[in-house]
């Protein structure tokens, strides 16, 4: 062991050894240690180098504050966390850790030059400096600064942990386990309610862990909540996000602690709805802003401390502090009184009352008022500091081998914010605190503003001597901003402290400013001389902490990440080798290859027997709604464009629905049932959309109306038999109906039987052959598919997808809505101006349909495109033009909706949205591509079989 | 998380099973016909936009399927009152 272990105290187990590695190189620690801890007892004072000028850094703070020393830990393949705080690492066996952006090593940093280059990096460099030429900015800047600049490398392989979610309530949620959480919660459970208490920590007790004399009340306290059945203690938890309603989101670390992580989940995420919720979140103390003020040994005073009484670790052997405020003075006495060796103490102010005095002086510390700090000496450590009169007088020089600083307090507001509770400035604190809030929630201790830390606090710049352009005075450390850069920043005119902060980059790190938020906005104020208040305060937002994503997506991931949802066909699909397409949540066949046949000759070959012999397709993902009730007809007469009250039971209609603001927003065959009954088709992803759309207008709009929806698309089995064969196919299965052309006409539906299962069975086609929709109860979707598999051998029955009904139809000129439509297209836009009852007096749309932009010519209009090379299919999205050799920008005309090779044809085929295209058939238009331009012409959408024979049959 | 009463489950339940409606109190002209561009202008796209007391719309979607309506302050996102569709202003 160093000599920086102290000989005793600490909370540390003197009896259990830890040994680890940093950078591959051995050390030793103890349980209870931080790897922070157990380094500076290494003697390591040089942790990482920083953000943009990859300076020497070592720690600042002991908790989640610190900004500095940013750790990657490895724990094997899928288990790499980069950016860890050294102070929130706990030692076990065999912990690797390793040192961040520095290459080749940590003490040798070649990017150290962008240090000697900082004049180069001024606040906005990025905005100022590489502003041309554009082609450089992807090709050399950005890769070179990602390089350079920058944390911990990103993991690069899957993770291979699991995480752990749950939720819990309670009448009262305590966040934060120092005194004042923990007084708290022992009130709180002493009245019976059920309490969470909530810790970052591995252990309960915060600021009380860094006092020994606190102890015996700790460990009393703690034994009173651990024993108590209505409360619950989770230490290694990190409430990182305040939201609604008083829910909080909380992050419980499981294993990193641990040498051997078994087999249990990695974290735990916590939602918790409390009754009350309590901040006890305390306060993090404040830096002091002076040249050199980042080199590694230069610490928090409160920081030290912990390390002292907590750790029993020595941060120095001749340790000075530079102070504002007593509560530094108190740290300092408390740790020559555990055997630090202090050899100065420091203070800007010169009426430090004699109370606070009299303990330093009586130890024999030297004692300098009114003088600061004005730079330090040591590169990878302090060596010693420079010190002045605050006037600027008797500079000297004192050799040390640590400096803290304290500045002050600034209250843990982050939760409060996130509630958007409104915060009041206290001059006497220098800080915000916390005022009035919506949630039922309180404020104790720190984080209120209320401590017993002692007076000070209101000089976080020190006045120096040296000229102020010269001294590299840090203000945010994570992102490397100095005290210059926020003045640059009000000299070039920035004046809200929103547009100072994204600017100079302050605050914005992964520490958001836990420790300079307060110092920059005291700088600019003093800079655009108005005081704090009227420069605003930037907000904070969850996380409190950086948090891993695996926790926050806990088992939604991979296959679990949304539901998959399966037709009960899909199994006979997969053991035949379907290849599937993800629809609207829905796993789909898209084509069923044959052995050696790639996707365009198994679509080809599918295509090619729907139109020669029978097709079969399972369509049982289409959605379905049953619509009962005496007012079903004239319902569906005010949704769709469509008359509804004529169509006679048996019979079918393809309904077109509109938004209010004219536009088609779905489409689909639907069927009378009955006088009183139908039963509607929606396209596959609208189905729920168009079920509460059709709920608003029945619950809100026509309550009047005797009607009720409901959605069958899970109760039935769909399956497309489509081809000349099909009836073929169907007539020896179905009892009770008569499939004759005479006796069941297209676009008719009739009930009866098929393989003794009740059907309801639709004469419909989506690809211009005769073709049935069987729909069966679900349950018997399988065994009739098999059936008709079977039954249809002999007539050539071929499987097909999504992909050739998608080819079929577009030979046929049928609109895919949502492919071919884009919510910004009326039924005259798509040529479906036939679907459209215009002599009916309204439904949904019909008004907006006479709205002047719609009416207006030059309407983006579907029209068919043939490309002038039978061979090319072109590229659905391509943008359309009617001179390609124009200037770029180019005047896009409209776009390609849907292409294909048809096989029917013996050539491509495409569907376009065109500007005036109805009028435009027979011109040539353009498709300008990376390496050339393709003609076509414009075409009816009606490539096959214009006239329908191949429908009546 | 906001928790939302359901005047129909008379229950507060979590948002997640609740869909956004747009702002209440917009009647469907009875006779859309009849109204002039502007008219139909202002029923289809101007809406309120205002900072604090908003007159809204929810379904419960993953519940009993009703449509309801909510006061709801804007700045806060506390929900002031709901109640069944049909019911006056409040």
């Amino acid at each position: 062991m160093s000599g920086y272990r102290l000989a005793n105290g600490g909370r540390i187990d003197r009896g259990v050894r830890r040994r680890f590695t940093f950078d591959g190189r051995p050390f030793e620690g103890f349980s209870g240690d931080t790897l922070a801890s157990a380094l500076l007892a290494g003697g390591v004072q040089l942790f990482g180098r920083s953000f943009k000028y990859h300076r020497p850094r070592g720690v600042l703070g002991a908790g989640s504050e610190e900004p500095n020393a940013l750790i990657s830990v490895n724990r094997g393949p899928g288990r790499f966390t980069p950016n860890l705080r050294a102070t929130g690492i706990e030692v076990y066996e065999g912990l690797a850790a390793t040192s961040q952006n520095r290459w080749p090593s940590l003490r040798f940093d070649l990017a150290a030059i962008n240090d000697r280059l900082g004049m180069f990096f001024p606040a906005g460099f990025y905005n100022k400096t590489f502003m041309w030429p554009r082609s450089f900015w992807e090709t050399l800047y950005e890769p070179a600064i990602r390089r350079m600049a920058g944390l911990g490398n990103p993991p690069t392989e899957e993770d291979r942990d699991h995480y752990a979610a749950t939720y819990a309530h309670c009448e009262c949620l305590v966040i934060g386990a120092g005194p004042a959480g923990i007084e708290a919660a022992l009130e709180a459970a002493s009245t019976g309610k059920r309490v969470i208490l909530v810790d970052e920590q591995d252990e309960a007790g915060g600021g009380a862990m860094s006092d020994p004399a606190l102890w015996p009340w700790l460990e009393r306290s703690i034994a009173t909540l651990a024993g108590a059945p209505n409360v619950t203690l989770l230490t290694r938890t990190t409430a990182f996000g305040y939201y609604h309603d008083n829910f909080i989101g909380a992050i419980e670390r499981l294993t990193d602690h641990l040498a051997d992580i078994g087999k249990g989940p990695r974290e735990r995420l916590w939602r918790i709805r409390a009754g009350e919720v309590i901040l006890a979140q305390g306060a993090i103390e404040r830096p002091l802003v002076f040249d050199g003020n980042d080199t590694p040994g230069v610490m928090l005073a409160s920081a030290a401390r912990t390390f002292a009484l907590r750790h029993g670790v020595a941060v120095g052997r001749s340790v000075a502090l530079m102070a504002t405020h007593d509560s530094g003075w108190r740290d300092i006495v408390a740790m020559a009184k555990a055997g630090v060796g202090v050899c100065a103490v420091i203070d800007a102010r010169t009426n430090v009352s004699n109370d606070v005095q009299a303990e330093a002086k009586a130890l024999g510390i030297p004692v300098h008022l009114g003088q600061c700090v004005i730079g330090v000496k040591g590169r990878h450590a302090v060596q010693a500091i420079e010190v002045a009169s605050t006037d600027g007088s008797r500079r000297r020089t004192i050799a040390c081998d640590a400096l803290l600083m304290a500045g002050g307090w600034t209250p843990t507001v982050h939760l409060w914010s996130h509630a958007r509770g409104s915060l009041a400035w206290r001059d006497a604190l220098g800080a915000y605190v916390p005022e009035t809030c919506s949630e039922i929630v309180r404020c104790v201790g720190a984080c209120a503003g209320t401590w017993d830390f002692g007076a000070g606090g209101l000089i976080n710049t020190l006045p120096s001597p040296k000229p102020s352009h010269r001294a590299r005075a840090f203000v945010d450390f994570q992102n490397d901003v100095t005290a210059k850069d926020i003045r640059l920043a009000v000299q070039e005119g920035f004046r809200s402290i929103e547009h100072i902060k994204r600017y100079t980059t302050t605050g914005m790190a992964t520490d958001q400013g836990k420790t300079s938020n307060l110092n920059g906005l005291r700088i600019a104020s003093d800079a655009l001389a108005r005081p704090v208040t009227d420069i605003g305060l930037t907000t904070f937002r969850p996380p409190y902490t950086p948090q891993s994503f695996g926790a926050l997506a806990g088992r939604a991931q991979g296959p679990l990440f949304q539901p998959t949802r399966k037709t009960p066909i899909d199994g006979w699909a997969e053991e035949h080798g379907a290849v599937f397409e993800l629809v609207a949540q829905w796993r789909r066949a898209r084509y069923f290859p044959k052995p050696g046949e790639d996707m365009h000759v198994a679509v080809n070959r599918e295509c090619r027997m729907v139109r020669q012999a029978v097709g079969i397709f399972d369509a049982s993902t289409l959605g379905k709604i049953e619509v009962v009730g005496p007012d079903a007809a004239e319902f569906l007469n005010r949704m769709y464009t469509n008359p509804w009250k004529s169509l006679e039971p048996g019979r079918c209609r393809y309904g077109l629905l509109l938004r209010e603001d004219g536009f088609i927003t779905d489409d689909g065959v639907s069927a009378r049932l009955d006088d009183d009954r139908f039963h509607l088709t929606t396209t596959t992803g609208g189905a729920t959309r168009v079920l509460n759309m059709m709920e608003d207008y029945l619950q809100t709009e026509w309550p009047d109306l005797d009607v009720w929806l409901t959605s069958i698309t899970e109760q039935y089995a769909v399956i497309a038999l489509q081809g000349p064969m099909a009836r073929k196919v169907l007539e020896p299965l179905v009892e009770g109906i008569d499939l004759s052309p005479g006796a069941f006409p297209h676009m008719a539906i009739r009930a009866g039987r098929i393989c003794g299962i009740p059907t309801r069975l639709f004469r419909v086609s989506f690809t211009g052959e005769l073709g049935f929709e069987i729909n069966v109860p679900t349950a018997f979707g399988r065994a009739l598919w098999e059936r008709l598999m079977a039954e249809g051998q002999h007539h050539g029955i071929t499987p097909y997808g999504t992909e050739a009904m998608h080819v079929l139809r577009a030979e046929k000129g049928f609109i895919i809505v949502g492919q071919d439509t884009d919510g910004t297209v009326t039924p005259y836009d798509a040529g479906l101006g036939w679907a459209v009852g215009t002599k009916k007096k309204d439904f949904v749309g019909k008004r907006s349909l006479a709205r002047p932009d719609i009416v207006a010519p030059g309407r983006k209009q579907l029209v068919g495109l043939m490309t002038d090379d039978p061979n090319l299919v072109l590229e659905e999205g391509a943008q359309i033009v009617a001179d390609p050799k124009q200037a770029v920008p180019m005047t896009m005309l409209g776009h390609v909706t849907s292409s294909y090779w048809s096989e029917t044809l013996g050539r491509s085929i495409a569907l376009a949205l065109v500007a005036g295209g109805h009028g435009r058939t027979g011109e040539t238009l353009y498709i300008p591509m990376p390496d050339r331009a393709h003609s076509v012409k414009v075409c009816s959408r009606l490539f096959h079989d214009a006239e329908g024979a191949r429908l009546n049959v | 998380m906001i928790l939302i009463h359901c005047p129909y489950c008379d229950e507060k339940r979590p948002e997640i099973e609740f869909v956004y409606g747009g702002e209440a109190h917009i009647a469907r002209p009875a006779d859309p016909a009849t109204m002039n561009d502007a008219a139909w202008e202002r029923y289809l796209f101007i809406r309120n936009n205002p900072r604090g007391r908003h007159h809204e719309r929810w379904r419960h979607s993953h519940g009993c399927g009703r449509f309801f309506n909510a006061v709801r302050d804007t700045v806060t996102d506390r929900f002031e009152t709901t109640y069944k569709a049909g019911e006056p202003r409040r």
